[in-house]
């Protein structure tokens, strides 16, 4: 990974954290101001330091086990006449992308001293991996989530408690990821001086959303690197699914100055955008301020958030990542919203060619980027090269797997209902 | 400004003549509903309040404590809109009493900050205090205050630096706001060895005056404040009288006035 990659200003957020002068800032109480400046400064110090970038590589590489693979998924390909490529994010520690974000934050945090962490997560994946970091780096971890989350995410709450984190459900709001970043503010405000928010996505009062990208960024520039390795060329197209927007911002980062690089985010489509049940932020909600950063904002007339909808808990969020809104008013990325329904067929899909059982989330992308695919190969043959992020695995999603294909009854006389590959037999 | 539009700076400056602190309350819009807080507001004034804020109801608020967010919620599950702000606002700003708006940001760019400023000032709004912008990210904020010659409360915290305090108190206008305990509204003990000091390192920069918020909820307590502040903010002791006697309008007001006589008592006890 190549930390010390500047990418061209126009890309990048100012020194107050605007990203086109207009998206992003910092829209936050003075009294957590001192402590965002502080992160500022630590980060961007870190970040300049090639003892602190050695020492985050090392820890990613021996613990993590990145860089992760770029795998070519043949039989996948051979159904889009496309080359389909699968940076498996899933195969790193904890099961997804998010264990470079909290590994990142957790190794600054040990650097400026303090003890202890706060998380909100919402399935609990960032949950989980911010009490992995919290392990690892011997530091004090309590997560807030939605009490509706915790009661439909056990599992995950055993883990964060197996982990040794606290895990405080959240009742007010909505009792959902939002009311959990709520409340993790809350807490910040009255503890910053020994504590410590890792914020789970690209989204946020700066730096976050600059600094969340830079520990998520290998992802891109390992993949980059990969495809020149592996094929000679540089990828037609890269996709990723966007909820706040981690993973995809991890993944575009090194391609913003390829032109030649479609780059696309899959936004959660729910019933459907027309149906308003959705998390689709960026093609349907309008201009806002949310947990401190101006972004699109699924919001109603009077600049109240709305409640969003995704089968994938993890995308289910009414904001999105600042740069990602800038990025989609430059024109430089196409988001486009995906549904329940066309997830839950590319999880599928993905697991009957390819036997990988991607996470909900990532089955938005994948469903999404073999369009894409499709139409390169058409326009461009069969060498037309797709890089899908593999964002994270699926065991985490069983159970709605389950109640949505009729799985699990091994005795009962009704086959699950699961879509064949387009172009496979059935 | 209006003509009629009581000025902030001069109640101030009327408690200081007086020799006591303003005792400034607080109540959100549309709580427990939009007629409901107008009847409470003004009885609020009537007993004694020297400076209205008015909150507007918000689906994140994240530098509320429990008491408030209840509030907040009940008013949006009671389908209170921006435009009844601004009708409480009127109401309120009537009685001749300094009515300003506390609210978080997103509501106001969605409205319009232009749009916004123009119709607080027909209101009689005086001005508003903005909790989750600071003045180096509230430019748009600030140009349409000045334009429509409204008061702009910005907070200070004991971790803001002397250069923020500084900056934060030139750019405000009214009062500072010292939110003087690190965290979120709501009653407490009301005691903080960062009070003072942050009272006086606001004070180092002019002549502005400061009022600490720091959870007080009775006469005592206020009297503590008014020994150091020129301003004494109350609000979640104000929304727990309205919870604690809901269904109960007459019992809820009577626990207001009750609550904002002693107070009242209270800043004019810890005269200094």
């Amino acid at each position: 990974m190549s930390q010390q990659t500047t990418q061209p200003v126009q890309y990048d957020a100012d020194e107050r954290g605007y990203f086109g002068q207009t998206w992003g800032g910092r829209f936050m109480p003075e009294a957590l101001v001192a402590a965002l400046d502080e992160l500022t400064d630590a980060w961007q110090d870190a970040m300049a330091d090639p003892a602190f970038v050695g020492e985050f590589e090392r820890v990613l590489r021996d613990y993590a086990g990145t860089p992760s693979r770029l795998y070519h998924a043949e039989r996948l390909s051979r159904t889009v006449g496309a080359r389909v490529l699968l940076k498996r994010e899933d195969l790193n520690h904890t099961g997804a992308h998010k264990i470079r974000n909290v590994m990142g934050q957790a190794l600054l945090t040990k650097r400026m001293g303090k003890t202890r962490v706060i998380a909100e997560t919402g399935a609990g994946q960032h949950g989980v991996a911010s009490a992995t970091a919290a392990a690892y780096f011997d530091l004090d971890c309590t997560v807030y989530m939605g009490a509706v989350d915790t009661r439909r995410q056990a599992l995950n709450v055993a883990r964060m408690q197996l982990l040794g984190a606290k895990v405080v459900p959240v009742e007010s709001g909505s009792a959902t990821l939002k009311d959990a970043i709520n409340e993790a503010m809350r807490d910040w405000v009255a503890s910053v001086d020994h504590t410590a928010y890792l914020f789970g996505t690209a989204a946020g009062p700066h730096p976050f959303p600059s600094m969340v990208r830079d520990f998520c960024r290998g992802i891109g520039d390992e993949a980059r690197q990969q495809c020149l390795d592996q094929y000679g060329v540089l990828p037609d197209a890269v996709a990723a699914c966007v909820g706040g927007g981690s993973n995809a911002i991890g993944l575009f980062t090194a391609f913003l100055e390829d032109e030649g690089v479609e780059i696309h985010g899959f936004e959660p489509g729910g019933d459907g955008v027309e149906t308003g049940r959705h998390a689709a932020t960026i093609h349907a909600g309008e201009a806002g301020v949310l947990h401190g950063a101006r972004t699109y904002v699924l919001q109603d007339e009077d600049g109240q958030t709305v409640e969003s909808h995704s089968i994938s808990a993890g995308l289910d969020y009414p904001g999105v990542g600042p740069q990602h809104s800038w990025l989609a008013a430059l024109g430089r990325a196409t988001y486009t919203p995906v549904t329940d329904a066309q997830a839950m067929e590319a999880m599928a899909l993905l697991s009957r060619t390819e036997g990988i059982i991607p996470a909900i989330e990532t089955a938005h992308a994948v469903y999404g980027a073999l369009d894409v695919a499709r139409r390169l190969g058409e326009e461009k043959g069969p060498d037309a090269t797709v890089i899908i992020n593999l964002s994270g695995r699926g065991d985490k999603d069983m159970g709605t797997a389950i109640e949505w294909f009729g799985l699990g009854d091994a005795d009962g006389e009704a086959e699950p209902v699961i879509a064949t590959a387009p172009g496979e037999e059935a | 400004m209006t003509s009629t539009t009581a000025s902030t700076t001069q109640a101030f400056d009327k408690a200081r003549a007086e020799g006591r602190s303003a005792l400034v309350g607080y109540l959100p819009a549309g709580f427990p509903t939009v007629e409901g807080s107008i009847t409470a507001l003004r009885a609020m004034v009537e007993a004694g309040c020297d400076v209205i804020e008015i909150g507007l109801p918000y689906s994140d608020p994240v530098m509320d404590g429990p008491t408030i967010q209840a509030a907040a919620q009940q008013a949006l599950e009671g389908g209170v809109r921006t435009a009844d702000v601004l009708r409480v606002v009127e109401a309120v700003a009537e009685t001749g009493v300094p009515t300003l708006v506390m609210t978080y940001w997103n509501p106001i760019e969605r409205y319009g900050v232009e749009r916004w400023a123009s119709d607080l000032a027909k209101s009689g709004g005086a001005g508003m205090i903005t909790p989750d912008i600071t003045p180096d990210h509230g430019s748009a904020w600030i140009d349409a205050a000045d334009a429509h010659d409204l008061d702009k409360v910005f907070l200070v915290a004991p971790s803001s630096t002397d250069d923020r305090v500084a900056m934060t108190a030139a750019e405000s206008r009214g009062f500072v706001y010292a939110a003087a305990v690190m965290g979120v509204t709501g009653a407490r003990d009301a005691s903080s060895d960062l009070a003072g000091p942050l009272v006086e390192r606001v004070r180092a920069n002019g002549d502005i005056p400061v009022a600490v918020g720091i959870g007080v909820s009775n006469g005592d307590q206020a009297a503590d404040v008014a020994a150091y502040a020129d301003g004494v903010i109350v609000g979640s002791a104000f929304v727990r009288c309205l919870l604690d006697h809901a269904g109960d309008q007459d019992a809820g007001l009577e626990a207001l006035r009750a609550l904002t006589t002693d107070l009242a008592e209270g800043v004019r006890r810890g005269a200094r």
